[in-house]
């Protein structure tokens, strides 16, 4: 049974009028069903407004379902008494790095998150060190986090989570904000902690290029989950994804636009070095 | 209507232990009806640029002229400036605080001295020019989309009538539709008011689509200044510097490497494809 499950979720949003009175109700998450195992590569991708912020908030239970169940380690999110264990088993990174550095040292930063579930002192430091060790920022630990570029500011939120030792990291749009090397070091910290430390990965991300290495692609339109497969099954659909707002990676646009004109190419082709080696045989 | 920045250098803190050299020298001059796009990683020195164009910011050293005026002599009418020159900031949406969408974009022109009509009127005309629909005006700027509140906010720089456009990452977190919807919409204004754009973007793809001109700071300094094609032929230099080119650069070189005559220089996926099929139909790239 997968780590992740949900069954038939869904999720309005109320909004009130001055007397208290319900004046709009936006469905925002409709009949969803989600089975993700653990140590998967899970990516989300979806037009803004679409419900993936909202599905990602459910799944360490900062919200919960207005219908249906979530499931994190078999555990229910909507029972309270489960709370503070489900949110140290699926950890959260948000968008902007800047909200969610707290402290005035980057290994005090990171320390906060084992601190507050009662970690005895000397195990914090432990966990401390593997965090930034497994990011890559470990000779930054003195260091004050406002001094830090984006990727490696958000390398850090993402050590603070890893120091909760959670089995599921929720990554929402964590590269948005960052120039083109913060984001390729943001991907490869991801990448290797779900490689090497198992850690079951949710990404949300715009950038269609971040998802051609996930397990599994779920595409949410109008709070639904409209496709789901591999990255190679969902963008060998370029004008289905393109009815639904998105992208597809540019070498994966050029190929697609090749085989229209009659050259013999596969479809769904993810990297450079795929369409390469299929134009020069 | 020009821009000129003459040995400028801006410092940060200076004369303290937290001194930063922003600004290095730099030497640029932003034409007419120009579509600019600036690029740099984090820390570059493009923000503190931009916010020199306008006189947000004084420069330590070194002359800012607009239409050949140092902008920092005596008596010089910098709130005139400011509303030829409009600046939109990254995150567009905390640039809103109006009770209403409509209220929001009045706000420059009636700071210009119209009255309330005639800032209705210009606020209006903006808001079409970026796509918000009649039946918005009357919402709270909160209650929009991340997408409407960052065509609000280049709506209420617009409505001020600018010669000059400054836009810092306008489509951060934005979908991809969402993207080129507002980029398309910068590019008309360009096209059909003459408006001059300057654009600060991460991403290379969307500065290869739509410039003419890519400015490429690094560490303070201009590191290039030249066309989208030139300037992503420096694509390995790009990279050490924290940049990089569009996806379809990087194929182009592969391709080359491997034998196959395609045009280098294609930054786009349409030059791109007339390229590899001008090849693979048997022209090689001297015959065009």
């Amino acid at each position: 049974m997968g780590i992740i499950r949900a069954s038939k979720l869904g999720f309005d949003y109320f909004r009130y009028d001055e007397e208290g009175n319900e004046e709009e109700i936006n469905r925002a998450i409709d009949g969803v069903n989600l089975d993700v195992k653990a140590g998967q590569f899970v990516a989300i991708l979806g037009h803004n407004g679409s419900g993936k912020s909202t599905l990602a908030k459910h799944l360490n239970a900062l919200l919960v379902p207005t219908e249906g169940t979530l499931w994190i380690d078999n555990m229910d999110t909507a029972k309270e008494e489960d709370l503070w264990k489900i949110r140290q088993k699926a950890g959260m990174v948000f968008q902007n790095p800047d909200n969610q550095i707290i402290a005035t040292v980057v290994e005090e930063d990171v320390g906060f998150g084992p601190e507050n579930l009662g970690v005895p002192t000397e195990d914090i430091w432990k966990r401390v060190d593997e965090s930034l060790e497994k990011v890559g920022m470990i000779s930054y630990r003195k260091h004050s986090p406002n001094k830090l570029s984006g990727g490696q500011k958000q390398r850090v939120a993402i050590a603070g989570v890893m120091a909760m030792h959670p089995q599921c990291i929720i990554l929402d749009e964590p590269t948005a904000m960052l120039d083109p090397n913060g984001r390729k070091e943001v991907l490869k910290a991801v990448r290797e902690l779900n490689e090497q430390e198992g850690v079951t990965v949710i990404l949300i991300t715009h950038y269609m290029e971040e998802v051609v290495f996930a397990d599994n692609v779920y595409v949410m339109d109008s709070g639904k989950i409209v496709m789901q497969g591999t990255p190679r099954e969902i963008f060998s659909q370029v004008d289905l994804l393109q009815s639904y707002h998105l992208d597809v990676p540019q070498v994966t646009l050029l190929a697609h636009e090749l085989r229209k004109e009659g050259v013999d190419i596969p479809e769904g082709i993810l990297t450079i070095e795929e369409l390469v080696n299929a134009l020069c045989q | 209507m020009s821009i000129e920045l003459k040995n400028v250098c801006y410092t940060y803190s200076p004369g303290t232990a937290y001194e930063m050299h922003a600004l290095k020298d730099v030497n640029l001059t932003i034409s007419d009806n120009q579509f600019i796009g600036i690029i740099g990683h984090t820390g570059s020195g493009k923000s503190t640029l931009i916010q020199l164009f306008n006189g947000l910011m004084k420069p330590t050293s070194g002359e800012v002229l607009y239409n050949g005026e140092n902008i920092w002599n005596e008596n010089y009418n910098l709130k005139k400036l400011r509303s030829e020159v409009g600046l939109v900031f990254q995150y567009p949406e905390h640039q809103l605080f109006e009770v209403d969408v409509l209220s929001d974009v009045c706000f420059g022109p009636k700071n210009q001295g119209l009255t309330k009509e005639e800032a209705q009127v210009q606020a209006k005309m903006a808001l079409g020019q970026v796509g918000i629909p009649e039946e918005l005006y009357q919402k709270s700027p909160f209650e929009l989309s991340g997408g409407q509140k960052k065509r609000v906010a280049i709506a209420g720089v617009l409505a001020m009538n600018p010669k000059i456009l400054i836009l810092d990452e306008p489509t951060a977190g934005l979908d991809p539709q969402g993207r080129d919807e507002i980029l398309n919409q910068i590019a008309e204004l360009h096209e059909k008011r003459g408006i001059t754009i300057v654009l600060v973007s991460h991403s290379m793809e969307d500065i290869a689509r739509y410039v003419g001109r890519i400015i490429v700071m690094n560490h303070g300094e201009v590191a290039f200044d030249d066309t989208p094609k030139k300037v992503f032929s420096h694509y390995k230099e790009l990279e050490k510097i924290g940049l990089g080119a569009p996806q379809i650069t990087y194929i182009m070189h592969e391709l080359k490497e491997r034998g196959l005559d395609v045009d280098t220089t294609a930054t786009t996926v349409e030059e791109a494809k007339e390229s590899i099929l001008h090849v693979l139909r048997g022209g090689g790239k001297d015959s065009r």
